[in-house]
């Protein structure tokens, strides 16, 4: 009792409006409550949403889980009229497209997340982040069709000078049709740039002034300033950011299947024709007759499911492992 | 470079004012070199004018204290002395200041900001572990032995009185050491390099009594090496610490004197409604 000094000997002092407890209904009248259980039941929305989703794909996918077990994740034969399924081509497509894709996004987006940040003055750096956020707007169904007609044909003409140079990598091998893995991958980069530039930049803007001034007091040049402060601070960010484009290019299912080919295959040469999960779900769906058929490609999307939370998970380890060696607060 | 240059008469301080020590006490003390000449300064924001007509000389190995109110330009004018304002668009600076026999606006501002180091208000230290901390203006441009940087950065905690508190803690990151702490680990990481001047922005306005007493501590010790202005919102603190005073109103030095003189005896009765606290 601090106040015991202050008050009179022999009258108690009392702050006003303590002695009694607040009842529920006074706390819900003042909102606290109100917000913290519409938050609340907010975040638990998330899990029973999520918790359901994986519950139906289990539950109709249980035929298929039954006949094949794990062998339909290893095995490469999709044969729906012998009834034979296995998920290796499709999971195999869609982790070579969607690494790849951010293998060109990656370098593309945060250069242009800095540049716009860093570099470019404001006016025009407001603008051209409007044009990239109208990127991000643009239906799959156009990047699709920007793919057959615009992309593959480019690829075309350029891929014999690109293999006379790079034709001996087992990966640049064979004849290229135009669809392909690489076609894929090329339109998933353009399509999830947006999303690493748009998110990165803001992260970069946010990067206080005075970690900047700090190092450039230092006698740190521009590029010191970027690379050693403002994108070391802004890691976490940038990181979330490629997480992002890496889902969206997991799940793209319009743009890719109209682009890789949509044949059922492993092939080590990213210009052969492939398939992903997505996009097998999508094609097949409803020419599904017969439940096993049903139920192996819904196992599919369960195999989506748990390739997502992998490359997630092990994206977020990589993060972890590389924050070890510089200690951040 | 140094033997070109003259000691300065204490009357030139600040000549655009004509400022004169009173009795000769001032020819006792060993005269010392000018670190900054500035002459004719002017800074504009835009079209708003933030320094007029500044001329003043910082005297070597010393420590100056640049007070005033808000808004005067006294932290303006130290983040010209490392060309720091030439980051915001929209600057402009005319006149001369000359660093020892040099112009300085003729260096390249990354040169420059190693020779004068600056400590900012806030702590700002870098989300890395202490010692890379100190060791990161060691990394900028020297190619150094690590055995060399491991010296180096010891040798700037010591001189930044950290030493002992974080010798054992050097791998930690630097973001779990209290704001005291963090300002010092600001001053080490600034005399890694060997800077000849160093700059101190309101260093102590967001840390508590005693760290404060540890970096005013600090800066008798410095001053042996470094040339020091520091930016002050407290006038006992600029009167502890400082050697020269210079007072700044609006844009405008009003006074640059020794340290007793300005709070004992100011010329002008600006500099005295300031200090006695009736200004405003």
């Amino acid at each position: 009792m601090a106040n015991a000094a202050l008050s009179t000997p022999g009258i108690p002092m009392q702050p006003r409006g303590l002695e009694k407890k607040q009842t529920w209904l006074e706390r819900l009248r003042k909102g606290d409550e109100v917000v913290h259980l519409i938050t609340l039941s907010g975040a638990w929305s998330i899990i029973v949403i999520t918790g359901l989703l994986v519950q139906h794909l289990w539950v109709y996918s249980a035929i298929a889980r039954h006949t094949f077990g794990w062998r339909f994740l290893f095995t490469s034969t999709w044969d729906p009229v012998n009834g034979l399924f296995g998920a290796w081509p499709f999971v195999y497509g869609t982790i070579v497209t969607s690494i790849l894709a951010l293998v060109i996004a990656i370098p593309i987006g945060l250069g242009t997340a800095i540049f716009l940040a860093e570099l470019a003055p404001r006016k025009i750096s407001d603008a051209l982040t409007f044009l990239v956020e109208l990127l991000a707007a643009v239906p799959s169904v156009i990047y699709g069709l920007v793919g057959i007609f615009l992309l593959i044909p480019i690829l075309t003409t350029a891929m014999p000078y690109f293999q006379k140079v790079f034709g001996w990598l087992p990966i640049f091998s064979g004849t290229f049709y135009g669809v392909s893995y690489f076609s894929a991958a090329v339109i998933l980069a353009i399509m999830v740039v947006p999303f690493i530039v748009s998110i990165s930049r803001e992260v970069l803007l946010a990067v206080p002034v005075s970690q900047r001034e700090a190092m450039m007091a230092l006698g740190a040049t521009k590029w010191d300033v970027t690379w050693r402060a403002v994108v070391p601070y802004a890691r976490q960010g940038i990181m979330g950011s490629i997480f992002l484009a890496l889902a969206r290019a997991l799940g793209e299912t319009m743009a890719v299947t109209m682009v890789i080919g949509n044949v059922a295959q492993v092939s080590t040469s990213l210009l052969a024709p492939g398939y992903t999960i997505a996009a097998v779900i999508a094609n097949e769906f409803t020419e599904a007759t017969g439940d096993l058929y049903l139920h192996a490609l819904i196992e599919l999307g369960l195999v989506l499911f748990a390739v997502t939370m992998i490359i997630n998970a092990l994206a977020r380890l990589l993060m972890l492992t590389m924050r070890g060696h510089e200690v951040t607060g | 470079m140094k033997t070109l240059m003259k000691p300065f008469d204490l009357s030139q301080l600040s000549k655009a004012h004509e400022v004169r020590f009173a009795g000769s006490e001032g020819m006792e003390e060993q005269l010392p070199w000018p670190q900054f000449t500035v002459a004719d300064l002017n800074f504009f924001y835009g079209r708003q004018q933030a320094l007029k007509n500044i001329n003043l000389i910082v005297p070597n190995k010393r420590v100056t204290a640049f007070i005033g109110p808000s808004g005067c330009g006294k932290t303006t004018l130290l983040r010209t002395f490392n060309r720091m304002n030439e980051t915001i668009p929209g600057t402009r600076v005319e006149g001369s200041i000359r660093l020892a026999e040099k112009d300085l606006f003729s260096v390249p501002a990354t040169t420059l900001r190693r020779v004068v180091g600056m400590v900012f208000q806030k702590p700002t230290p870098f989300p890395k572990s202490i010692f890379d901390n100190v060791a990161y203006g060691l990394h900028l441009e020297h190619r150094l032995r690590r055995t060399e940087i491991a010296d180096k950065v010891e040798q700037s905690l010591r001189r930044a009185a950290l030493w002992d508190e974080v010798k054992d803690k050097l791998n930690q990151s630097a973001n779990g050491i209290s704001g005291g702490q963090q300002q010092r680990l600001c001053i080490a990481r600034a005399l890694a390099v060997d800077p000849e001047v160093l700059l101190l922005d309101e260093p102590c306005s967001a840390l508590d009594p005693i760290s404060t007493a540890k970096i005013e501590d600090l800066l008798f010790e410095l001053k042996k090496f470094c040339t020091i202005i520091i930016v002050t919102h407290n006038m006992l603190q600029a009167a502890r610490v400082a050697d020269y005073v210079g007072f700044f109103l609006s844009g405008e030095l009003i006074e640059l004197n020794r340290s007793k003189q300005i709070f004992q005896n100011p010329e002008k009765q600006e500099t005295q409604d300031y200090i006695t606290g009736r200004f405003g």
